[in-house]
Formats: structure tokens, sequence, C-alpha cells
């Protein structure tokens, strides 16, 4: 495996909220009375089964508890041995899938709040990501503006699957204050649930939910291309966490032919689709999904045509490599410090 | 890409002796809206006028994301005789098959019984279709060999529909489409591969469909060329799902076929199933092998809409991931994305796999032996 090298940026690693009760200090009267009145069970999704091989790897399993959940066990697998500058936090706690957009707004808020509490608060390398309520652009909106004067909250976050493309111009409210607030959007893979996790309706299988993540994230790159995002919001950025690599380049060839013979249906799409995501577009490294034999693994990496597109993770605690392997064999020693520094410095511009 | 022709160049064409090719994706439309009515009982044809085909979609007529082109085929396709693009035998003849030197082309209907909610209306028109195809196509020209359409959403009527044509040398294979109620692995769809692989045809996936699920996973997206890039998203998860269910393991002489929606996705997603996978494998104890293996030996793909890589080298790499004997040429006449067959290939393919490209590969999987 290609060498790390020390003061990296970590762009994907998942704190823990232990049970819905431990956001009960951070929600007032009303909600606290809500989640203890009505029996409300913790929230986990089903994109996450907590005793699912890819949630934890074996070594990085808790023997009580969810895996990373304890700021301890972090330390010890991901920001000591790796050496890391920073590692962003993106917590998945299962809050995109309420229906109500009240009881969204206040979970994401505390949630944030527990976020900056006890862990950006306990450990000078962690930076956070702001969950947000998307039942509700204005809340969405609201939320961010609260968090960003915190400038340890580095991005905004949303799950790859929700209620409606991300292109779609009801949410550009949310992007707005994004770029205005140099935060980048971070996407992550999981679902809502709140449409079937395929486009062609519901598998049978948790394996189904995970592998598809990858075509989720392509079609939302369509829409936030195609409806113009970019063109609105030039110096936005977005990130694809936990989308798999190695699709890319074959992806924007498609996009790329199709835009060239449609283009008439969407003329505010002035660049072409790969330039378009060389300037806006960056995805954490892990998962790799590629074979291991290096030769194919360089050839991917010069389908990309960039240099500049993959950003460092090793998406603690989730199962992607064992050891220190979380770079791929075959990268040369100037792509590894492109990928584990100067991209997510490039990106992030509240690293500084 | 919806490249137009110029009446000299038409005139010139039978004057070289083009190399044979297999086409294995066109289109035959109706001329008219009846034209199915002989092979219709009265019941379904009055069913059809008063309350038409009620699809899994709200367009009474249409689709629901506007083509870019009428019929989404091209504006140079329109028989001079009348009617739509891809509805005159003589003039595909003229069109397509004569000057391309067509030796073998696949029809695959689009617009059938296909994406219904009546199911036994499903099952009639599809069975109508078929009959039209020989009837008008098939046993006109012996170049052109037919797909069994089926009722979809009903497996043991569809399995029903290939029994009875199957030994028929008019039809090389099953068409399903990709879009469908459930994903295509389920196993209500089961008793189609069962019989497609008792009467050794293969299953033809082409894009496209409506089975009431919104296009991507995050619901209804806007435009046509969501629906159009999003085909092959929608081909990978119902590949996905076939994997996964344990079609090819319990179908192991089953063989598919992925029809327009790219081939350039296949060598990553297999990656990434066979990873999960590894890790994942006791929840599907039916997959018994990584899923890449069943993908390379159970799996075949048209080239149409080719893929387009601004670097030759970039698609050398993926066809010889995928095997240059696992693709089909396809033009997808008369559609207006249609690929021109010269131009397809770069310069610096050898000969024996332009062959196997362009029309061995197909010969063997469709049993032709002329």
């Amino acid at each position: 495996m290609a060498s790390l090298i020390a003061g990296g940026i970590d762009c994907d690693v998942h704190p823990a909220v232990p049970h819905l009760t431990s956001l009960l200090p951070y929600l007032n009267d009303y909600w606290r009375d809500q989640v203890t009145t009505r029996g409300m069970v913790d929230l986990i999704s089903q994109s996450y089964p907590q005793n699912s091989p890819i949630t934890a790897r074996p070594d990085w399993r808790p023997e009580t508890g969810k895996p990373g959940e304890s700021l301890a066990a972090m330390q010890r697998h991901v920001l000591d041995p790796f050496q890391l500058k920073h590692a962003i936090c993106n917590p998945l706690y299962g809050v995109q899938m309420v229906f109500s957009e009240d009881m969204q707004a206040a979970f994401c808020r505390a949630l944030n709040d527990w976020l900056a509490k006890e862990w950006l608060d306990r450990d000078a390398r962690l930076r956070g990501s702001i969950v947000i309520p998307t039942q509700s652009i204005e809340k969405a909106v609201a939320e961010i503006e609260r968090c960003a004067p915190d400038k340890r909250f580095v991005q905004v976050l949303m799950l790859v699957m929700g209620d409606t493309p991300l292109g779609k111009r009801a949410l550009w409210p949310i992007y707005e204050a994004a770029e205005r607030l140099e935060l980048p959007i971070g996407i992550h893979a999981g679902s809502a649930y709140h449409n079937p996790p395929t486009a062609v309706g519901w598998g049978s299988y948790h394996i189904e939910d995970y592998v598809g993540q990858a075509q989720a994230f392509q079609t939302q790159l369509t829409s936030l291309i195609v409806e113009g995002v970019f063109a609105k919001y030039p110096r936005l950025k977005m990130v694809m966490l936990e989308s798999g690599v190695s699709w890319i380049a074959p992806y924007l060839w498609r996009l790329h032919k199709f835009w060239r013979g449609v283009r008439m249906e969407t003329p505010w799409v002035d660049r072409a689709p790969l330039e378009i995501v060389r300037s806006n577009i960056r995805f954490s490294l892990q998962p790799f999904d590629a074979p291991p034999e290096p030769e194919t693994l360089i050839r991917l990496f010069e389908h990309m045509q960039s240099d500049e597109l993959v950003l460092f993770s090793t998406d603690y605690p989730h199962w992607q490599f064992d050891g220190q392997d979380a770079l791929p064999e075959g990268l040369s020693p100037d792509l590894v410090r492109k990928i584990m520094i100067d991209n997510p410095h490039a990106t992030y511009p509240r690293l500084k | 890409m919806n490249i137009q022709f110029r009446e000299n160049q038409e005139a010139a064409s039978p004057l070289t002796v083009k190399p044979a090719i297999a086409d294995c994706d066109i289109h035959p439309a109706r001329t008219t809206p009846t034209e199915l009515y002989p092979y219709l009982a009265k019941r379904w044809q009055h069913h059809l006028e008063i309350y038409g085909v009620h699809a899994y979609q709200g367009m009474m007529e249409g689709p629901p994301y506007p083509k870019a082109q009428p019929n989404a085929s091209r504006r140079d396709a329109y028989p001079p005789e009348g009617g739509p693009q891809g509805s005159s035998l003589a003039f595909m003849q003229k069109q397509l098959l004569d000057p391309n030197n067509v030796q073998l082309g696949v029809l695959n209907p689009l617009n059938t019984g296909q994406g219904i909610r009546n199911h036994e209306l499903s099952a009639a028109l599809c069975s109508a279709i078929n009959d039209w195809q020989i009837d008008k196509w098939t046993s006109k020209d012996k170049r052109l060999k037919a797909s069994i359409v089926v009722g979809n959403e009903d497996g043991p009527s569809a399995a029903a529909e290939i029994r009875e044509r199957a030994g028929d040398k008019n039809f090389v294979q099953v068409l399903l489409l990709s879009r469908n109620v459930e994903p295509l692995g389920q196993r209500r769809y089961w008793p189609i591969y069962q019989a497609a692989e008792e009467a050794g045809l293969p299953v033809g996936v082409h894009a496209f469909g409506f089975g009431g699920n919104p296009i991507t996973p995050s619901g209804w997206p806007s435009y046509y060329i969501e629906e159009m890039v999003g085909h092959s998203q929608c081909q990978q998860s119902a590949l996905a799902s076939l994997v996964l269910e344990g079609v090819f393991e319990r179908f192991p002489k089953l063989k598919m076929v992925m029809i327009e929606a790219g081939f350039g996705w296949a060598p990553s997603l297999c990656w990434r199933l066979d990873k999960a996978w590894q890790r994942l494998r006791s929840e599907v104890p039916h997959v018994k092998r990584p899923p890449s293996e069943y993908i390379r030996e159970q799996v075949w793909w048209t080239t149409q809409p080719m893929e387009d890589p601004e670097s030759r080298e970039d698609l050398f790499d993926v066809i010889k991931w995928i095997g240059w004997d696992k693709l089909l040429f396809a033009t997808d006449y008369p559609h207006w994305d249609y690929d021109e067959p010269s131009r397809v290939l770069p310069a610096g393919v050898s000969e024996a796999n332009r062959e196997a490209f362009y029309l061995g590969n197909a010969k063997k999987l469709y049993g032709i032996t002329a």
C-alpha cells in the first residue's frame, strides 16, 4: 500500500450518538417530554444496521455500545495512528428519516449541539458537519446560520437519498447559505427511506441498499449539474462522501454525451459536466471499489483526468480496509500528498 | 449521435462492400394505432378505446418526460409512404439494413403491453405484438429476428407466452424493460427466467419502462436528460438485484443482455458488488460466488449509446475489463441517438475483436449459424 503521510485530513469519520436519550440535554422541555412520553426509540437507520459487518471494522467494534460512540476509541483507532491534523465528523444519526419538520429541526439542533460539546470541545483535531432538517428549507437555512459562527463546523451534511433530487430549485436557499458562509455541502451515503432505495424499487437485502448508494450518487450528480446549481452558485463545493470513486469517469462520459445531445433542454448548463465536476465536486477516498492490482488503479485515476477530485477518508468506523491500508496500492507520493492534504484544504476553506 | 444522411451518401453505399454486422437493437413501430387489432380480441379493442392502457405512470398518451425529438427518433427516418419512424420495412431496408450490410437485426418493440396495470390486457397486447412481429417483419425479411415480449408483472402468464413461442425460429430472445414494479431479481419474475432458460433464449433487458417507482432513489427528477442518463443507474440496480437475489445461481444457463444502458459502468459495479459481497455474504448465502463471476459468465451488453471518452485508451481499458466477447453492436434505429456503425469503434482494434464486436458475439449468443 502507498505510504501515509502525517498531517493529513480525514474527511469522513462517524461519531455515533449512543442513544436518542443522549440528545435529551440538548432538547427543550417540549421535545424532551415528547421523546419520553411517546416512548420514542433510537433513530438507527437501515442504511447502517449496528451489527452489519460494514458498519464497523472487527477491530474497531467495541465490546458494548455503538461503533464510533467513544472519543477515546476514535483517537486510538484513527486520529493518533494516522497522524491526522483534522478529522471531519459526519454524524449518521437517523434524524433525516423523521417526517415532521418541527421534530426534525429539534433533533438536528440537538445533534449539532451534541457534536460541538461532546466531540469538538474535547479534541482540537476534530471538525464538524452541520446536519440540517430538510423537511423545511427555511428551518434548514436557519440551522446552518445558527451553527456557522462556530468555525469548527466546516460543512453542511445531507444524505444522498432524500425526498427529492438534490438539484431541485426548492433546495437552493440551502446552497445559497452554504456558499455565502464558505461551507461545502457534504452529501453522504444513506437514505431517509422516503423513496425506495433504488430507482427500480425496494430490494430484499441490506447489501442491495449498500451497493445502490453508488447509483444514488450518480443520479444526484446529474440532478445537481443539469438543474444549474453550479451556474447559480459557482463557488459552492460539494463533497460526495462514501460514494465510491471508480464509477466517476464512465459516469461522466455518459452524462457528457447526453449533454451534448440534448443540452437545448437545460441551456443554463454552460460548461461541460466534467469541467463542472473538476471545479465544484469532490469525492472521499473510501470505499475505493477497485481490484487490488496497481495498474488498474492507476488507469482509473487517469480516466478521471484530474488529481484534485479525491479527498482522504478512513470512513471510520465502517469496514472499508484493514490495518493502516487506507490508501490503495499504486498511488504516487505526489498524489498521496494531494489526496491527504492539498485537496482537502482546497475544498474546505474553514480548515485554514 | 443523430447523424443525418445525405441522399448522395445513400446512393453511393452499394458501391462499397461493407463487412457484415449484427444490429442488436432495432425498434419496429406500428404504422397506425390500430395495427394490432387483427391480433387482439374484440373485448380488448373496446377496452383500449374506452380506458386506454392504464400504465404505471400518469400520461394517457406519450411519455412523462417529453423526448428531444418526435418519437425520440431521427427526423430523416420518416418513411416516404407515411407513418412514424421505424414503421416501414421497405424504408428500414433502404436506410439501415442494406447500406450497413446488416446480417442479423434484433427487433425490440417498445410501447407494447409492458408496464400496464391491468395484467390481462398486458398479456393480450404482448401476444399481439409477437404475432405482429412475425407478420410484418420477420416473415418478410430473414435478416430480422424478433424478441418475445411478455407481460412483465405476471410471471406465470409471461412464462406461458415464452413456452408458446419456444422453438419458433422467428424469435431469438425474451424482452423485458429495466424499470418494473420491483427490481428484476425479485421472485415474481423468476418464472420468466425459468421459461427462458428452458427455451434456450437469452433475456434482453432494455432501458426504459415505468413500474410506479420514482426513477431515482430520491424521487422524480425534472428533465429528460436525467431520465436518459439515469437508465444506466436503473440498469445497475436491476442487475445488482438479479445477482443478489441469486437468479444467476438458480438459473445457471440463463443468459441476459443489458440493452441501451451503456456498459462503461459494468467494471465498477462488479468491483463494488464483489467488495460488498466479501463483507456481507452471510446475508445472501444463496450467492455462492463473487458477483462479478456470474456477470462475466451470464451477462452481455449492447453498445449503443456507445461510451465516448476523450481517449480511446480509456474505452479499450473498459472493454478489456468487461471482455471483448461480451459486447453486441447496436444502432438503436430509428432513435435519435443512433450509432453509425462505421464510426463507433476507434482505430487500434484487432480484426478478431472487431469481428466479434460487430457480428460474431451476437451470432453466437443468438444461435445464428448462417
